[in-house]
C-alpha cells in the first residue's frame, strides 16, 4: 500500500485526524508535569505559564484535545454494549452519560480554580 | 440498444471498467462502456448490459441481486459497494469507475480470489461447537430471545467482503483476521449454545487477531447488513482484557467464558 493511502479516502484521513491528535493528549500530559515540578516555585510556575510559546501551544493543543476527546466518547457506545433483557442500551444514552461525565469534571476543576485564584 | 428502445430513455451513462485478462495481458486496463440511464437501475443492471448487449468477455460474479447473497461487491468510484444495491441515478451524470474489490488478488476483470478469506473463516472456527454433543432423541438446543438477541446482529454478516475492501489493516498485512471473520467468530463465541470460545481464542486474541485493528471503523461505514463488525472487535478488545485480568488477580477463579 502506498504511504499515503490515508489520503485516498475521507473516513482514513479523520482516522489520522484522530490518531494525531493523541499527541497533543500526551504533550498536554507532559506540559502538567512540568507544571506539577514547580508547584513549589510560584514565580517559575506563573512564568511558564505566561509565556508565549506556551501560551500558542495551549492554543493548538486546546482543539486538538477537544476533538480527541469528542471522538473517544462519541466510539463508547461501540465498545461498552449494555443489555436489559432482550434490548440494548440506547448507544446515544451510553455517550451521553460519558458527556456529563466529563460536564461534572470540569465544573469541578472550574470550581477548584476558582477558590484558589 | 434494445433495452432502451424498449423502455424509452435517451439518457445514458458510461461505465469505466476494470478489465484484466491474464492471458491477453500484462498490465489491468479500463474499459469504458455507454449503457442506457434508468432511474430504478443499479450497476449490476448495467453490468448485465454490457454482458448482453456490448462485450460478452466481461466477467464478474452476481447472484440473487437483492443484497442478500453477497457474491457481487466492487469498487464503484473507489468505495466498496454490492454492485445490485449501487443505484446509478446516484453517481449520474458523471462517470462510474467499476473495480474489483481492494487488497484482494485479481483473477479476471471483476472477479477476485477469495481463498484468503474462506481460510480464516475456517481458522476462527466461524460455525457452533455444540457446548455439549447430545442425541437427536433429548430435543433442540434451546435459547432464551434474550440470549440470540446478543449476538444476532453479528449472524446478519453475508460474507460480501466489503468489509476487507474497506480496512486498510488489511491492505498493508494480509495476515491480519480481518473484520467479517472476528465478527463472525463473536458472533459464535457470545451464542449460548456455543463451547468453543477457548478453541477460537487462539487465534482471536492474538496480534493478528483483534489487537492489530486500529479502529479505522472503514468496515462498520460499508457495511451493507449493519453487522458493525469494528463493533464487535473493541467489544472482543475488552473481554479479553477483562479476562486477562481476572486470570491474574484472580487465578484460582473460574473462567466464565460465555462472559467474553
Amino acid at each position: 500500500m502506498p504511504s499515503n493511502w490515508w489520503l485516498k479516502r475521507k473516513s482514513y484521513f479523520m482516522f489520522m485526524v484522530r490518531e494525531l491528535t493523541c499527541l497533543f493528549v500526551g504533550g498536554y500530559a507532559l506540559f502538567l508535569l512540568i507544571l506539577a515540578s514547580r508547584i513549589g516555585d510560584a514565580d517559575g510556575f506563573s512564568a511558564l505559564l505566561q509565556h508565549r510559546l506556551v501560551i500558542v501551544l495551549q492554543v493548538i493543543a486546546l482543539p486538538m484535545v477537544l476533538y480527541h476527546t469528542v471522538t473517544w466518547l462519541n466510539l463508547t457506545p461501540k465498545v461498552l454494549v449494555i443489555w436489559r433483557g432482550e434490548s440494548r442500551v440506547s448507544p446515544v444514552l451510553i455517550a451521553a452519560v460519558h458527556y456529563f461525565a466529563w460536564f461534572v469534571v470540569s465544573v469541578i476543576i472550574l470550581w477548584m480554580v476558582s477558590m484558589y485564584r | 440498444m434494445a433495452a432502451s428502445e424498449a423502455k424509452g430513455t435517451d439518457k445514458t451513462v458510461v461505465l469505466e471498467v476494470f478489465r484484466y485478462r491474464p492471458e491477453e495481458e500484462e498490465e489491468p486496463t479500463f474499459q469504458r462502456y455507454e449503457v442506457p440511464y434508468f432511474e430504478d437501475w443499479v450497476v449490476l443492471d448495467a453490468l448485465n448490459h454490457i454482458k448482453d448487449e456490448i462485450d460478452g468477455t466481461l466477467t464478474f460474479r452476481w447472484s440473487c441481486r437483492m443484497g442478500v447473497c453477497g457474491s457481487c461487491g466492487m469498487m464503484v468510484n473507489g468505495d466498496p459497494k454490492l454492485t445490485c444495491a449501487a443505484f446509478i441515478r446516484d453517481y449520474h451524470p458523471a462517470t462510474i469507475r467499476v473495480e474489483p474489490l481492494n487488497y484482494f488478488p485479481v483473477i479476471r476483470d471483476l472477479v477476485i480470489n477469495m481463498e484468503d478469506f474462506l481460510e480464516k473463516l475456517t481458522e476462527v472456527k466461524a460455525w457452533l461447537v455444540p457446548q455439549e454433543e447430545k442425541p437427536v432423541s433429548e430435543g433442540e438446543y434451546r435459547q432464551t430471545p434474550a440470549e440470540l438477541a446478543q449476538y444476532k446482529q453479528f449472524s446478519m454478516c453475508i460474507n460480501c467482503m466489503l468489509c476487507y475492501s474497506a480496512c486498510p489493516v488489511y491492505g498493508q498485512d494480509s495476515d491480519f483476521i480481518g473484520p467479517a471473520a472476528i465478527a463472525l467468530a463473536q458472533r459464535y463465541n457470545l451464542d449460548s449454545r456455543d463451547g468453543a470460545t477457548e478453541e477460537r481464542a487462539e487465534v482471536i486474541f492474538s496480534h493478528e487477531g483483534i489487537w492489530e485493528c486500529t479502529f479505522v471503523g472503514d468496515c462498520t461505514r460499508v457495511c451493507p447488513k449493519n453487522v458493525d463488525p469494528a463493533g464487535a472487535i473493541q467489544q472482543a478488545k475488552v473481554s479479553a482484557t477483562k479476562d486477562w485480568y481476572h486470570s491474574v488477580l484472580v487465578p484460582w477463579g473460574k473462567r466464565d467464558v460465555k462472559s467474553r
